[in-house]
């Protein structure tokens, strides 16, 4: 009787189990149903979309009248951002697929350049159209290899969950799974072209990659004078427990990275090779209320600059955020203020000490600069704008315009409807509005809601 | 008749007392701290400037403590009436004159601004008229809490405060044990990323990527995040990038791709890596 007490007890908590187990496993596998099938909706749109892309650039070649092809251009850049999308979908990280996505975004960098040129005034060049050309190509290799891939996938019934544990196992070698010796097969191709030249130069302008950290000059320093450098920058004494090493090969620029940690503080400093200027500078620490405003906070990021040897910087903008103040200066040249050697620095507002400092953009574009006089008076440059916007404050500039070119404008701050401000760059020789930012530099608090 | 008209004279002069009581009276209890305030500021001193200046008309957005561009041109066009410096700072000139030519209730703004109702401080309108309480059911907010003397924050022009969140959110599941360089390190690899042209151009595209970050992968990114990792998130979008450019970073401890072995190295802050 006891026995058969047990027994059935058993048996009923071994189909509760077995029921909950079965539950269990469906929802599971509900799941990992759902997340096959957004993975397999970025890969059909991709191959679906890479093949419109090599479709309409071919029909952009054939095309002769000038009116429909500027439409035909902003397809393309469309459908590239898409495809570019559709990429960053798929669990592809840390698979070497780099090369095929830079391939889109050059696409898409060529199109849109051309797509908004007035090209009545200014029509495609005959280079221009050789590389259209090509890259008509290699849209073409890549569709190709992309469709076997997607006939692969649907033939044997492949799933993308098992690239992502193929992926995520200690295994390196995954030539056994057949999407990602596929994919492989995509990169190779695009391999090839992605990384030419053409693509970054040729038409566009030269961008800063080529004067880069003109602005670090002077002898080369040792460790020990580079922790020197870095101790007066944390405002120490002494350099012991001052700890770092030089950078590596993929350093931009030779570097030391010295740090120190003490009673809670803690700083970073990373200084020039070349020259020993002091590039980053972050300082950590319990901070206690404001006592200091931004005003008089200003004036220590002002006097830090100083010691740097940065003179002649205006501050071009300044935000409190709770303990401290974050100040943006620019270099002002002949009444030019220059944007791209921007240099930021974080004060404390408990005690006025300097906790950040960073002069990355100022070493890496800063050079000698030969400023050209405006053809425009600011009055030209203001009666350039829409009506609706009202002047508040103008100042000369020399920002990069959208092909990274240096270019000498107007910054003009102005007020719409009395409401929002904006900032507006017009090109002080041509008149063009190279650029409009919306100001939004405050939100209002969240409430939190418990 | 002589008597009226000395009488009238008192009057005149007592009448005259008052009114010199009632100007001078809010100038000396003028709350203004010495701070010159300047644009970006955040606190009392702004609440009470943006309440002096709708006061007096020149203002009429939001009184919520945060030095924004509104309060700037407001500023300006004040300083200009009065024919000061156009500057756009608040110093002692500005500060004296405009506690002389308005009124501040600091209680009365303050507690509209600790209750989160819409107001507004217009001279001339009745107090009561220029409040509208805050909705669902009205003082059952937290007031456990210190409650905030702003109702909003500055933010790096164009990112919002949600916008910050996630990143910390991502930053604190990466890199909660780095040094505080570190993280703000790994922030700027995700911006580097947006900014690459082999990955998504949005925020979240990166931190979503698949397989881009482990602690995505296995949810660590819904840990709450501390203070540290937000401020780590903000000097990274304020410019900072103590990474060097960096677009990929690793542990070597646990890196198990023999490709991310082959990136290029820039320097090690802590436990990663960071490479190009």
């Amino acid at each position: 009787m006891y026995k058969w007490v047990i027994i059935g007890v058993l048996a009923l908590a071994l189909t509760g189990t077995a029921f909950w187990g079965y539950n269990e496993r469906q929802e599971k596998n509900d799941i990992k149903i759902q997340a096959e099938n957004n993975y397999q909706r970025s890969f059909h749109e991709l191959t679906y979309r890479i093949d419109t892309l090599h479709d309409k650039i071919g029909a952009t070649l054939a095309m002769n009248s000038r009116d429909s092809l500027s439409p035909q251009l902003a397809e393309i850049w469309r459908l590239s951002s898409e495809a570019h999308t559709d990429v960053g979908q798929l669990p592809l990280a840390l698979l070497p697929f780099e090369k095929t996505e830079k391939f889109l975004t050059n696409i898409g960098d060529f199109t849109y350049k051309t797509a908004v040129r007035d090209l009545d005034k200014e029509p495609l060049s005959d280079e221009e159209m050789q590389r259209l050309e090509k890259l008509h190509d290699n849209a073409g290799q890549i569709k190709d290899e992309l469709r076997n891939v997607q006939n692969t996938v649907l033939g044997d019934n492949l799933h993308w969950t098992d690239v992502e544990l193929a992926l995520s196992d200690d295994e390196p070698d995954h030539s056994d799974n057949t999407i990602i010796s596929s994919f492989q097969t995509v990169e190779d191709t695009s391999g090839g072209f992605s990384d030419e030249k053409e693509f970054n130069s040729g038409a566009l302008p030269a961008s800063n990659e080529e004067h880069k950290f003109e602005g670090v000059t002077g002898k080369r320093i040792n460790q020990k004078q580079a922790k020197t450098v870095a101790a007066k920058a944390f405002d120490l004494n002494t350099i012991s427990g001052i700890e770092g090493g030089k950078s590596g090969k993929g350093s931009d620029v030779p570097l030391y990275s010295l740090s120190y940690q003490k009673d809670g503080e803690s700083g970073y400093a990373d200084i020039s090779q070349k020259g020993g200027h002091v590039l980053t500078l972050m300082m950590q620490r319990e901070r206690e209320e404001p006592k200091l405003g931004l005003h008089d906070a200003q004036q220590k990021a002002q006097d830090f600059l100083e010691e740097q040897k940065l003179t002649e910087m205006e501050m071009v903008q300044s935000s409190q955020y709770d303990s401290v103040g974050i100040f943006f200066f620019v270099p002002v040249q002949n009444d030019v203020r220059i944007y791209a050697d921007i240099v930021q620095v974080k004060v404390a507002l408990d005690n006025g000490d300097i906790l950040g400092y960073n002069a990355r953009d100022y070493f890496m574009n800063h050079h000698d600069r030969n400023l050209q006089k405006p053809k425009l008076t600011e009055k030209q440059a203001t009666e350039k704008l829409n009506q609706n916007v009202k002047v508040q404050e103008t100042h000369l500039a020399l920002i990069e315009n959208d092909t990274h070119e240096e270019t000498l404008v107007y910054e003009i701050m102005g007020t719409r409807n009395d409401d929002d401000t904006y900032r507006i760059y017009v090109n002080a020789d041509t008149g063009k509005e190279e650029e409009i930012e919306k100001q939004t530099t405050t939100e209002a608090r969240f409430l939190q809601s418990t | 008749m002589e008597s009226k008209k000395f009488r009238l004279c008192k009057l005149f002069c007592a009448g005259l007392i008052l009114i010199g009581a009632i100007l001078s009276a809010p100038v000396q209890t003028s709350a203004f701290s010495e701070q010159v305030i300047q644009h970006g500021a955040t606190g009392d001193d702004v609440v009470e400037l943006q309440a002096r200046l709708q006061y007096a008309g020149y203002y009429n957005k939001t009184i919520d403590g945060v030095f924004g561009w509104s309060t700037y041109w407001a500023l300006r066009n004040f300083q200009y009436e009065f024919g000061m410096e156009i500057d756009g700072v608040a110093g002692q000139q500005a500060k004296d004159k405009l506690a002389s030519i308005t009124k501040f209730d600091k209680a009365f703004v303050m507690r509209q601004i600790q209750e989160g109702n819409t107001f507004t401080y217009y001279g001339g309108t009745p107090q009561e008229n220029q409040v509208k309480k805050r909705g669902n059911g009205g003082g059952g907010g937290s007031n456990n809490a210190k409650a905030p003397n702003t109702s909003a924050v500055n933010v790096p022009n164009g990112y919002s405060q949600n916008d910050i969140k996630l990143m910390a959110n991502a930053v604190h599941g990466e890199a909660r044990g780095e040094p505080y360089v570190g993280q703000v390190a790994v922030a700027a690899v995700i911006l580097n990323r947006v900014e690459d042209a082999s990955f998504p151009n949005t925020i979240s595209g990166v931190i979503f990527e698949p397989r881009a970050f482990t602690a995505v992968a296995d949810g660590q990114i819904w840990l709450t995040p501390d203070e540290t990792a937000e401020q780590a998130v903000l000097d990274a979008i304020n410019g900072w990038d103590p990474s060097g450019g960096a677009i990929y970073y690793f542990n070597p401890n646990t890196a198990t791709s023999p490709w991310i072995w082959g990136r290029p190295q820039i320097k090690t802050i802590g436990e990663h890596i960071f490479c190009m």
